[in-house]
């Protein structure tokens, strides 16, 4: 019986050690997910194209949270992007710029936010107006060709 | 034609019925067992559920986690893209094949000889003569077994996790030369909490129920004879793994479902 209930606890151990190693030398330090405290900031857009709830939104390089919501505006024809940013960075100025970006030559779309000079700071559920779309490398291949053609 | 459909009448009563007993069972012996005195029974059938399952589940999952590296190596390391190698193997195992391969070995492993020892006692008539002494079997014999499979499942499932995603860093890293920081950060920075790990063991759980549901129903419910154990064991593990493959696409659907 003791070696039954020793062998039990030891399984029970290895059990919860095992979440804890994916808990945190599997999954990200926190960024992303609401533990250290989040909120939420919305970007308008022209053209989000392959971007996805869940992508990355950065700072200087950083990760510094995630799309949450992606939605338009029938007004302006205008793409609503909802980030959820850790609250480490509440100290963004007002002026700050969001440009959609690509992960290497093919990977997946981001958020980069390039903070600017002003003294006040956005908050929670503050929308960001200096921003730019997605640049694909289609619109790029389009430019180069119609630029070439006119020449 | 008469005949066939009274046939397949009598088939689909046979079916409701069982679900019927099936719930019963169940609900009886999940509500019947928080009482004291009861912990020496349920650690005994951890024991023989969760403990000795621990040497099946760390090899498969050892097995899995190399061949998963193995296999996505050779497939991104033509498009550079290797370090990959660690976040894709994580997501796959959290999210799908960690659950679901724990539940099959486990049904294989834990279920068929749950059914065969109930069914067993059954035969022998010594769940009817413990009712006879006023002792409830659902309490004594079914409810421990239920409840062992239900802690015992997230917690293989966790170490299933584990060791694969070990197995994986050691052929990744250790073999094939990729590099630790991008393995183990990729890996960081794609796996979330709760969307992926958090979700992983809901999907555990929600087998560990079934599985072990299953199991004791079909022991309890089996035909006391020796082949009616061998028709019900041999049902355990095959309604336990179909049942895990299609809760698995449909709480896959629930819980991931948005794609967009």
């Amino acid at each position: 019986m003791r070696t039954i209930e020793i062998s039990v606890g030891a399984f029970v151990l290895a059990g919860i050690l095992c979440l804890v190693f994916l808990a945190f030398r599997v999954s990200g330090v926190g960024v992303g997910d609401t533990s250290g405290g989040s909120y939420l900031l919305n970007a308008k857009f022209n053209d989000v194209a392959g971007l996805r709830v869940r992508s990355k939104v950065s700072l200087a390089g950083v990760t510094i949270g995630r799309v949450a919501k992606i939605g338009v505006d029938s007004e302006t024809a205008e793409a609503i992007v909802t980030m959820q940013v850790s609250q480490e960075v509440a100290n963004l100025p007002v002026d700050t710029g969001a440009r959609i970006q690509t992960e290497g030559f093919l990977g997946g779309r981001y958020i980069s936010l390039i903070p600017g000079g002003e003294e006040t700071v956005l908050h929670n559920g503050d929308t960001i107006t200096n921003t730019q779309g997605a640049l694909g490398l289609e619109g790029l291949i389009d430019t180069f060709i119609s630029k070439m053609g006119s020449k | 034609m008469l005949r066939y459909l009274r046939l397949l009448g009598q088939w689909a009563l046979g079916w409701i019925g069982a679900l019927g007993r099936a719930s019963t069972v169940g609900f009886q012996s999940l509500a019947g067992l928080p009482r004291r005195g009861d912990m020496t029974l349920l650690l005994k059938q951890v024991y023989q559920i969760g403990v000795l399952s621990l040497i099946i589940i760390v090899l498969s999952a050892f097995s899995i986690g190399a061949v998963l590296a193995l296999q996505g190596y050779t497939q991104l390391a033509r498009v550079g893209a290797e370090e990959s190698v660690g976040l894709g193997v994580a997501l796959v195992l959290l999210r799908e094949l960690g659950p679901v391969v724990t539940g099959l070995l486990f049904a294989g492993r834990a279920g068929s000889a749950v059914t065969a020892e109930i069914g067993l006692m059954k035969a022998t008539d010594q769940l009817s003569s413990m009712e006879m002494m006023g002792v409830d079997p659902l309490h004594r014999i079914v409810a421990p077994r239920l409840w062992a499979g239900i802690i015992c499942m997230p917690l293989l499932t966790a170490i299933f996790n584990s060791v694969a995603i070990g197995g994986s860093a050691i052929v990744g890293v250790d073999w094939l030369g990729v590099d630790a920081g991008g393995f183990w950060g990729g890996m960081q920075d794609g796996v979330q909490r709760w969307e992926d790990i958090g979700k992983g063991m809901i999907k555990s759980g929600v087998f560990g129920v079934v599985i072990s549901w299953i199991a004791v129903f079909q022991g309890y419910d089996s035909t006391p004879t020796a082949e009616g154990i061998s028709v019900a064991t041999t049902k355990t593990v095959v309604y336990s793994s179909v049942a895990v493959l299609a809760l698995d696409f449909i709480l896959t659907l629930v819980m991931y479902g948005d794609f967009n």
